[in-house]
């Protein structure tokens, strides 16, 4: 029983805890990855993503629970765990005194791959990640998401069979967005195991067959995009508001809404009932208060707003780590 | 392949890095090279004549005197000026995380800073010999013989193993390479206080107290006698005891940093 566990799951985390001092990041996580899927884990800045990436990935000791990943102890067998795994941290850590080229040829000799099959791998990899013209020229020269791409092909260079995706497209712009997203999804097909975090509701809708919802270290949802969005079977109404004046009287006659004084909006979960509008509608006092009314069909944004009680630009409460 | 083959072709990889790292970024390798020898020159040119004529002992009390009086002093400075830059390199893995991507592969564990320390060393050995060589230049006398010179360099070498394992610490201990390239400067101006530029006797009691039991004092001392091609006292000894702590300390806090310390 215990072989068919290591080959079903790439990642299995039971009872995970981990604090700092008096502030604890995780407080007891359980999630389980099967090999071959994408599981990304979406949660506001300082929700304990990257504390549970650097656990997974051998970084960091756990205060609490067991965690296997590729089918062994992340502590006991660390090494092991190393062998089956690649990392792309939140930032890109690649040497930028050294070419795209060596940077990737670095990764093949730590990775104890023999000169030809280096050559060949590194050259696939510079070809595949649009990076062959600039490949003898120094890492520090390259743009922001040359560095993510380069950064993730020296990842890729030891052929993980489960990568580590730490917010891989935080700071990159829309186009360079996109590239990564068909990157990750080469990879899913074939078959590598992809375990990402974002704040981007819309990147874990685009590539996770599984999303968990991180929330001051707990794992409030956990499911398919769809699966979460049957949650909220209304998504949201948003009120706009004449003023701010307006704005302020709209919240204190509706304690549940969510203000937004920049745009002069309230946001308001709703279950798509015609009966739940009007009954909110009549608890307005000033039509002229109110100018506009919007009604949005549920995404993920709204998930987020029923199960943590924020939209997801805000942060939580915990400090970031 | 066995562990131990993997260990030597993983430092090796690292070291070829630190090499590449090295001839890229000239400018520092120049200023930590250039930096004792400014002060060699400054030294024996400049305050050469005046302090020479008050060492005590010195056969002629010339600029000669005072150039092998102060060259213990100016090597101990090249060994911790080099270690600056290892600090700075190490600091920098930590700071842009690449040091965090190495300890997610399954390479041999000290291989990663062994490539910082035998890279730094390399580094030291030339700057050695290209200080020694303008020493010779400038009229250094010595009298040692080729069992002394052998003692010089493998103390030389020891010295520069602990210091560099010292300041590979010290970058892993610092938040960012600003940090790393201030840290090690008290190395660089020990020889100061102890007996590299002057004999100790001539300090006031207090400051004297500490010229002469600060580790750096023993192994100048040592440098010294060597050059001098005096017999092996027990200055070489207490120099040898006191790489013995440095490079030690350095060793195992550098060891337990990389396991834990998360990069910032």
């Amino acid at each position: 029983m215990v072989r068919m566990t290591t080959r079903t799951y790439a990642i299995e985390v039971a009872g995970l805890r981990k604090s700092y001092g008096d502030h604890q990041v995780l407080a007891g996580v359980d999630l389980t990855v099967p090999a071959g899927s994408v599981y990304a884990l979406l949660g506001p800045n300082g929700a304990g993503k990257t504390t549970a990436v650097r656990i997974l990935s051998t970084l960091l000791p756990a205060d609490a629970g067991a965690v296997r990943v590729a089918g062994h102890d992340v502590r006991r067998e660390a090494d092991r765990v190393r062998a089956s795994i690649g990392v792309t941290g939140q930032f890109s850590a690649v040497d930028e005194l050294l070419t795209g080229r060596e940077n990737l040829l670095l990764m093949a000799d730590l990775g104890h791959l023999d000169r030809h099959r280096a050559q060949l791998v590194v050259g696939r990899l510079l070809e595949r990640f649009d990076l062959a013209d600039a490949a003898d020229r120094r890492a520090a020269t390259y743009s922001g998401g040359m560095k993510r791409r380069l950064d993730l092909a020296m990842t890729l260079v030891p052929g993980p069979r489960l990568i580590f995706l730490d917010e891989p497209t935080t700071g990159l712009d829309p186009r360079s967005r996109r590239d990564l997203w068909g990157i990750v999804r080469e990879l899913v097909a074939d078959e590598v195991t992809v375990f990402l975090t974002t704040q981007y509701l819309e990147e874990a809708d685009q590539l996770a067959d599984r999303i968990g919802v991180l929330d001051g270290g707990r794992l409030v949802a956990e499911g398919t995009a769809a699966e979460l969005k049957r949650l909220i079977p209304g998504g949201r109404v948003q009120l706009q508001a004449a003023g701010n004046e307006q704005l302020a009287q709209l919240v204190s006659q509706l304690p549940e809404a969510i203000p937004d004084a920049e745009t002069l909006t309230v946001t308001l979960p709703h279950d798509g009932s015609l009966t739940a509008l009007r009954r909110l509608l009549d608890r307005i006092e000033d039509d002229g208060a109110v100018t506009g009314l919007a009604v949005h069909t549920p995404d993920l944004d709204d998930v987020f707003l029923a199960l943590t009680g924020r939209p997801t630009d805000e942060p939580s409460q915990e400090m970031p780590v | 392949m066995s562990d131990a083959t993997y260990a030597v072709r993983d430092s090796a990889t690292m070291l070829r890095r630190n090499l590449t790292h090295m001839a890229r970024y000239p400018s520092m390798t120049v200023m930590l090279v250039g930096q004792p020898l400014l002060f060699l020159l400054l030294f024996v040119y400049v305050f050469g004549a005046a302090m020479g004529a008050s060492l005590p002992g010195a056969p002629a009390g010339d600029r000669g005197d005072y150039l092998t009086y102060i060259t213990p002093g100016i090597l101990m400075m090249t060994v911790a000026s080099v270690s600056i830059g290892t600090a700075v390199l190490v600091a920098t893995d930590m700071k842009n995380g690449i040091i965090d991507r190495f300890r997610t592969m399954p390479i041999t564990k000290p291989a990663v800073l062994t490539g910082h320390v035998l890279g730094a060393m390399i580094q030291t050995a030339l700057a050695l010999v290209a200080l020694l060589g303008v020493a010779f230049l400038i009229g250094l006398r010595t009298g040692a013989s080729a069992t002394q010179w052998l003692g010089l360099a493998g103390l030389l070498v020891l010295l520069s193993l602990a210091m560099t394992w010292f300041t590979v610490a010290l970058g892993l201990a610092s938040p960012d390479p600003e940090t790393a390239s201030n840290l090690p400067m008290i190395f660089v101006l020990l020889p100061f206080v102890g007996s590299g530029f002057v004999p100790v006797e001539s300090m006031p009691a207090g400051l004297r107290r500490f010229a002469e039991h600060q580790p750096f004092t023993p192994i100048m001392d040592a440098f010294r006698g060597l050059l001098a091609g005096a017999p092996a006292g027990p200055d070489v000894l207490l120099a040898v005891g006191w790489c013995a702590v440095i490079g030690l300390t350095g060793y195992l806090w550098s060891r337990r940093l990389y396991r834990t310390r998360a990069a910032s």
